[in-house]
């Protein structure tokens, strides 16, 4: 059963071979057994998933079901769940029980979807390896020792580990597809606009985009499915006819055309993880696909400008946070000055304090044009890369994450080593455009052991279809997404 | 003004923030209402919920536009295509999001002009800009245990922020401008107007120079809620400036705020800190455009609601008025309908004498009444029955002046004023032949004088036949009569 | 570029975080050597370029003004620090 596709899941439901409450009783108990171990969710609530589930079977009983009713699905914690508690990963809203729903918890709510519980992240969704929580590093389920990378380390770890069917999650620089790749998983990260932001915890704005981490293509299919759709309460979401993403997954790659960026093949890529993109490549090739080599030459600049962008952006969204309304609030202050000084300075963590430091100056009077307006202006080049690439190929291929999974603490200390984690990743939201990592073989972890490697994909605007096409083919022609951790 | 102030110019600019009348708020959908219990009106979106976003009111923007069309004749070049909502970052506890959304670089409406009469005539003062914007909420400082309360109903109300250039250079053209403006954004049905309410409140940018010198260092003056205020809070800080400088001080730039009880301005503490705004483009919100079919449908609808230059124009076109008179009956919509109703029962043969009784006796015990034209004790069609009567010759001016006193105090009807005091002009020959012939009797000397040649002793037998008549005669029949006996 | 103890100050001050001296001085060497990242920007000639704000070249979609939004202040104080009549507290805010 944990092993089970949610088509599968589906069709046992349809057939009465479980019930909902069974289900997702069931993956409550793993959570319960695994989590102490993981630390992948902040909050379960086993009540309150088994009245959703109780209900999710009186529709099926009904005959009422839809696509993923009575399914357990773990939320990244940074959506808000009405009457569930919503920390973000931070102590700042270790106290938040949230007061409304999300759009994007509507819609799993709407389908008849049971919350399993809410994950583990980086506080504010701000790191690659998960380890900025105020609840504490998650560990990679493939070797415990090792970050499941972030910042939805917490969802990438319940579906590795099978404590979740699938899991939502969030992607701002990559923090959708280096877990998935870090953890062997699926992950996609839509066009900017396809999922709502509505009660999705801004962390940067104009690149923060809801997705998923899944253990297929075809079950990330499914759930975008749901995830997806216009909501008028996000100035940003975008209005177009639904469509369903799972359409074009049986058709083949003949002819496709696959951009292979030259840039992201050279220095700082570890060699075992440089090989196991290769024969993907190759892999591709036997599936009928074209490699074109393209060039982006831009890319380079797209970790100094995201650092510039998203801390900026970020420095003013995390404004709210102040003492006054809910949240964290200060034990002792003297005036209103040391209330927010106070209550901002124990309720942020160190990484989250960095970023807003680094926001508020490149904004600030004098640095503007230097820093936020040259880092919009390249924003725009690179946008214009993809754009220029996009008349040759239709996807762009390479690695996800440099390398394999690193020990915990390892680069927790030079944040700039962090940040270049996610060099391959970033440009995808600089520009808006969906990106997707795939499970596509094991590299050396340096340590006598093989840990899994992400294969990335970036399409056009909009391409989700074809991306999820691209990637179930591979999944059909490989067995890498079927593996899974040593005692799981 | 002072001889000590002839030796200074003073310059003065004002930014209007005026609340744009719409029945939800600028970013969500809750009311606008004014006077609700505390936090009533204060939606998710209002309160900055993590996660909530903003979504624009077409019809604040809707304002805006019209606003712009009637400050340039109706003319659509200062309407801005394209305008951006920027963040304006500052912690402030009546600020929910530690940010206002409002607009920097590119406003809805940039440039127009206002026309204002004073006692030395009419002047142009031009616009720089008008920008969108949302409200604060409201710090309460009555005693909750030392602390303050804050409302946040008002979080989130639309405001139009009207910008003047530093045209004005005394505290009566900055009036003059304030009623002109408040007159216009009530005309064009955009705002209520109302100030008790701060639906529209005046900032003052003061400063004062040696004539040939070089602008002065400005300071501004926050929140003047009442004509008054404006006026006041000018004076004593074009004196208090005078007086620093000559006691050869300096003025520093600051914000300061206007005590009505002591009538002085006092620095703000709370702005003390040099600010850095931080301005950037709103992520959540992409750029405000405006379509030419927009623009054509306002330029239509305020083409039918007309605005005072309008009408003025008209009044001057029509009725012949002066420029001054009509612009003193434009100065409000209120005050333009009445003067409509008092010529539509008048007579446009007597539009003149209409306009004096409106812009003089009328205005004039409205202004010792501290009341709008709305509130006028006496209806249009009061002082129109009124003005009839002086029209056809029941009343002389000085009796009308009578009337006018008994009907602006309650005692009804003109007519019936006129007939219960028994005021109505003596206009029978017959009558007042007799008046005369009973003077010239009892007057011997004077008509002895005045056939010696004394003018004089004329003049004063007209005052003993007007005394006789207690007023009553009609001047010019008694005039006439009076000629006539002396020299038959 | 680099930044001083007194402009990392500065900026702790300006996002309202306190931040002792110890901090100060441990933030500035992170601080600088991410803005050492950050700088790698200047090598790119980007005039011209129209500066890139939203991930879509769209336009704003405006909401009619239509008021949706019910009273919820009793649910949305049941979360607060500190609320009294209906009103959230602060220390006294001085003007």
């Amino acid at each position: 059963m944990f092993n089970s596709s949610l088509k599968e899941l589906t069709a046992a439901l349809a057939a009465r071979k479980i019930s909902s409450v069974e289900l997702t009783g069931l993956f409550l108990d793993r959570v319960e057994k695994r989590n102490g171990d993981l630390n992948a969710f902040i909050t379960v609530d086993r009540e309150r998933s088994l009245m959703q589930a109780r209900a999710a079977d009186s529709l099926i009983a009904s005959g009422k079901a839809q696509p993923l009713t009575g399914i357990p699905v773990a939320h990244k914690d940074i959506f808000c769940a009405q009457g569930w508690l919503t920390t973000c990963g931070s102590k700042m809203l270790s106290n938040f029980v949230s007061p409304y729903d999300a759009h994007v918890i509507s819609r799993f709510n709407d389908a008849g979807a049971v919350i399993l519980g809410k994950t583990n992240m980086d506080e504010f969704a701000m790191g690659s390896s998960n380890e900025t929580s105020f609840y504490g590093p998650v560990k990679n389920p493939w070797d415990r020792t090792r970050v499941p990378g972030g910042s939805s380390g917490g969802s990438a770890a319940a579906v590795a580990a099978r404590m979740a069917p699938v899991a939502t999650a969030t992607d701002t620089g990559g923090s959708i597809r280096q877990p998935a790749a870090l953890t062997g998983l699926t992950g996609l990260k839509p066009t900017y606009g396809l999922v709502s932001r509505y009660g999705m915890i801004a962390f940067a704005s104009s690149l923060d985009q809801g997705g998923v981490l899944s253990r297929s293509a075809e079950d990330a299919a499914a759930v975008l499915n749901v995830m997806a759709g216009f909501d008028a309460r996000d100035s940003t979401s975008i209005e177009r006819p639904a469509e369903d993403y799972a359409r074009d997954l049986d058709a083949p790659l003949a002819g496709l055309r696959i951009g292979v960026v030259k840039e992201h093949f050279g220095d700082g890529l570890a060699a075992g993880v440089g090989a196991a993109v290769q024969a993907a490549l190759e892999q591709f090739r036997k599936l009928g696909a074209t490699l074109i080599d393209i060039s982006t030459p831009n890319s380079g600049l797209a970790v100094p400008a995201y650092y510039v962008i998203a801390p900026a952006e970020a420095s003013s969204n995390l404004s709210r946070f102040d003492g006054v309304r809910y949240g964290y609030r200060a034990p002792e202050y003297r005036d209103l000055a040391d209330l927010y000084s106070k209550t901002r300075a124990q309720g942020f963590g160190a990484e989250v304090k960095r970023r807003i430091l680094i926001g508020a100056y490149v904004l600030s009077h004098g640095y503007y044009d230097a820093y936020y307006l040259k880092a919009q202006k390249i924003r725009r080049l690179i946008a214009n890369d993809f754009a220029q690439a996009f008349t040759q190929c239709d996807v762009v291929v390479g690695p996800t994450s440099p390398t394999v999974a690193f020990p915990l603490g390892a680069k927790a200390s030079d944040p700039v080593q962090m940040y270049l984690n996610d060099i391959y990743t970033i440009p995808a939201n600089l520009a808006g455009l969906p990106g997707m990592s795939v499970p596509c073989g094991f590299a050396d972890d340096g340590n006598g052991g093989s840990l899994p490697v992400g294969l990335h994909m970036v399409g056009n605007y909009f391409a989700e279809a074809k991306m999820l096409n691209v990637a179930h083919q591979y999944q059909r022609a490989t067995d890498w997404h079927l593996r899974k951790p040593e005692g799981i | 003004m002072t001889g000590q102030m002839k030796n200074w110019e003073v310059v003065i600019g004002l930014e209007t923030h005026a609340q744009l009348s719409t029945s939800s708020k600028i970013f969500s959908g809750a009311s606008t209402a004014f006077g609700a219990a505390p936090n009533s009106h204060a939606s998710a979106v209002d309160l900055a919920l993590p996660g909530v976003l903003p979504v624009a009111n077409r019809a604040a923007v809707d304002k805006a536009i019209r606003f712009g069309l009637a400050v340039n004749g109706n003319v659509a070049d200062n309407i801005n295509r394209r305008s951006v909502f920027a963040r304006k970052n500052y912690f402030y506890p009546d600020l929910p999001k530690g940010y206002q959304i409002s607009q920097l670089d590119l406003p809805i409406v940039k440039g127009g002009s206002i026309t204002i009469i004073t006692s030395s005539g009419e002047k142009t003062v031009r616009l720089t800009r008008a920008h969108l914007e949302e409200d604060a909420g409201k710090s309460l400082h009555e005693d909750f245990h030392g602390m303050s309360g804050i409302d946040l109903n008002r979080a989130g109300t639309p405001l139009l922020e009207i910008v003047s250039e530093p045209d004005m250079c005394s505290s009566e053209e900055a009036v003059a401008y304030a009623k002109a403006l408040h007159g216009l954004v009530r005309w064009i049905d955009i705002c209520d107007g109302n100030m008790q309410e701060g639906s529209f409140r005046c900032d003052a940018n003061v400063s004062v120079r040696r004539p040939g010198d070089p602008l002065g260092t400005r300071r501004e003056i926050k929140n003047l809620n009442s004509f008054r205020f404006l006026q006041q809070a000018i004076d004593y800080e074009v004196r208090w400036q005078i007086e620093t400088l000559e006691d050869g001080g300096r003025i520093q730039q600051a914000t300061v705020l206007f005590d009505p009880d002591t009538g002085e301005t006092r620095s703000m503490r709370s702005k003390e800190d040099a600010h850095d705004y931080r301005y950037f483009p709103d992520p959540d919100l992409l750029p405000l455009c405006v379509g030419e079919d927009w623009i054509g449908a306002a330029s239509k609808q305020l083409a039918e609601v007309g605005t005072p230059g309008m009408r003025k124009e008209l009044y001057v076109a029509q009725f012949g008025l002066t420029d001054y008179d009509a612009a003193l009956l434009t100065q409000s919509r209120e005050t333009a309908a009445y003067f409509d109703v008092v010529v539509g029962a008048v007579g446009a043969a007597s539009v003149k004498l209409c306009a004096n009784w409106v812009t003089g006796e009328l205005a004039g015990a409205l202004n010792r009444a501290g009341l709008d034209i709305a509130q006028s004790p006496l209806p249009a069609a009061r002082l129109a029955a009124l003005v009839t009567r002086v029209v056809d010759g029941t009343l002389s001016s000085k009796l009308a002046k009578e009337v006018f006193e008994a009907a602006w105090n309650g005692e009804g009807e003109p007519d019936a004023i006129i007939e219960k005091r028994g005021l109505k002009q003596i206009s029978d020959g017959g009558e007042i032949e007799k008046l005369v012939d009973d003077v010239l009797a009892g007057n011997a000397k004077q008509v002895e004088d005045y056939r010696a040649g004394k003018d004089k002793a004329f003049n004063s037998l007209v005052g003993q036949v007007m005394k006789a008549s207690r007023g009553k005669a009609n001047p010019a029949q008694v005039n006439e009569i009076l000629k006539k006996k002396l020299g038959g | 570029m680099s930044l001083s103890v007194d402009e990392v100050k500065k900026i702790a001050h300006l996002a309202r975080i306190e931040i002792s001296e110890a901090e100060a001085l441990a933030t500035r060497q992170q601080l600088n050597d991410i803005f050492a990242l950050i700088g790698q920007m200047q090598a790119v000639n980007t005039e011209g370029i129209e500066p890139m704000s939203h991930a879509q070249d769209l336009m704003l979609r405006l909401r009619d003004d239509v008021v949706t939004e019910q009273d919820q202040h009793a649910l949305f104080q049941s979360i607060a620090p500190q609320v009294e009549g209906g009103l959230y507290l602060v220390p006294r805010v001085i003007e």
